[in-house]
């Protein structure tokens, strides 16, 4: 303790220097946007090199669960293409539809890094704007809804989960068809949402589906999870339904980026609505 | 000792408002700027104390800061002024002249001495300053032209200041 001491009076100079660099520091980081900016690039890069190293290892663990995931997706895609390809004697010869209507791009990305357990969790991807991802996009994987991208740096991105207090997704209850707005919630449990906005006149049903309506980023039908409790009455003509949510947050590896590439087009119609309203 | 308090505190005002009036809007491109406003600090008593040299550098980086918005930024490259002076003192002074309360300007210090105190921590500020203010190892070279560049121009205000203020030898 004495010696301790000893070091900091006989070097005080240099132990002043930098306390006093350091608060120095923090203001310019602070209060400057530009080095704000590029100090948390920086830092960002490399943790999400490193981030990417160690998933890159990681990944080997879950080879198996992802390999039966994949498998299941096969074949759930291979029965979609079969009803679409079967076929249809009445259909054949009479609709040619010679315009390529693909309205969603679909961008596959490795999910290296991922929390749960913040009030506001992020997601980063290992796909960044060179691979064609903005911001903005949603996010979707093999069994739901993921989140929305935030940022996006050249060969990463970040996204904000589902589980963020501040995310909204435009949802609908399966048989209903009524929609209201999904969030976390209560944003303690990483299984558990909650669905907000649903009118009180509403029969919901538990155990039945809520799906992506169609009118955020997401393409409509994309499961979001199951209705476990109703009635839990929010406001005053509202209900709020708790939702068991279909993604596994936990162990997400394989993720989906939608690329709408009409989102363009529809968001300039509708800011249309605004300047004449 | 009161005489000392007020040639610092008139050195401070004049040599800020010079800075952030005049010397603010002079410049080689953006190649060179002068910023002798640090001649304050270099003219601080030698035998101050470190603790107050360090907050005596630090409010008046954060002085001229406030005109530049650029907060943070002088005040980090004062404070390493500080440190190298402190270890450049240190070094090159006997231990009789660091606890006197003698102001290091040319007339009462040999002109050699002088100019290499001025010229190597104006350096030394001017490095840590441009670092600060472009937060970057892109376009390095850039950076270390502006520091020197930057450095003669401040070194050769500083000298003509002094030259002003020139007195022969008092002791």
């Amino acid at each position: 303790m004495k010696n301790l001491w000893l070091i900091l009076t006989r070097y005080n100079a240099f132990f002043l220097f930098i306390v006093f660099f350091g608060f120095a520091y923090y203001l310019v980081v602070q209060n400057n946007t530009f080095q704000r900016a590029s100090a948390v690039n920086t830092s960002n890069q490399l943790v999400g090199a490193a981030y990417a190293k160690i998933n890159g290892w990681k990944s080997y663990l879950h080879l198996s669960e992802d390999n039966a995931l994949l498998a299941e997706e096969n074949a759930r895609l291979k029965e979609q293409l079969q009803r679409v390809m079967a076929p249809d004697s009445l259909a054949q010869g009479t609709v040619v539809d010679s315009i390529e209507n693909v309205q969603y791009h679909y961008i596959v990305a490795k999910v290296t890094n991922n929390s749960i357990h913040q009030k506001n969790n992020y997601i980063t991807l290992d796909k960044g704007r060179v691979h064609g991802i903005q911001k903005g996009m949603g996010v979707i994987s093999a069994s739901g809804i993921v989140g929305i991208v935030l940022n996006v740096s050249d060969h990463f991105s970040t996204v904000q989960s589902l589980l963020h207090s501040e995310t909204r997704v435009s949802a609908a209850l399966e048989d209903s068809k009524a929609f209201g707005s999904m969030t976390w919630g209560e944003g303690y449990d990483a299984r558990v949402g909650m669905l907000k906005d649903i009118p009180n006149h509403v029969k919901v049903r538990k155990g039945e589906a809520v799906l992506t309506s169609g009118f955020s980023l997401f393409p409509p039908g994309i499961p979001i999870g199951k209705v476990i409790e109703t009635g839990i009455s929010g406001g005053d003509s509202f209900l709020d339904i708790k939702v068991e949510l279909s993604t596994p947050f936990h162990n997400l590896q394989h993720v989906y980026v939608v690329d709408d590439l009409l989102a363009g087009e529809r968001t300039e119609l509708e800011s249309q609505n605004e300047n004449n309203g | 000792m009161a005489k000392i308090f007020v040639y610092n505190a008139v050195r401070f005002l004049v040599l800020v408002i010079l800075q952030v009036f005049l010397f603010k809007n002079i410049g080689y491109y953006n190649l060179a700027t002068p910023f002798p406003y640090i001649l304050f600090i270099l003219l601080l008593p030698v035998g101050i104390p470190n603790f107050l040299l360090y907050c005596i550098a630090f409010s008046t980086g954060i002085t001229v800061d406030a005109f530049y918005d650029t907060l943070g930024v002088n005040a980090a490259a004062c404070v390493a002024l500080a440190w190298a002076r402190i270890i450049f003192v240190r070094i090159t002074l006997q231990t009789d002249h660091y606890e006197s309360y003698l102001t290091p300007l040319w007339g009462n210090v040999p002109f050699r001495w002088y100019f290499l105190y001025v010229s190597v921590i104006t350096l030394f500020h001017h490095a840590v300053l441009f670092m600060m203010e472009t937060f970057s190892f892109h376009q390095f070279h850039y950076t270390v032209v502006r520091v020197l560049l930057s450095c003669i121009f401040t070194v050769v205000i500083i000298l003509l200041f002094s030259l002003l203020f020139y007195r022969k030898k008092q002791r």
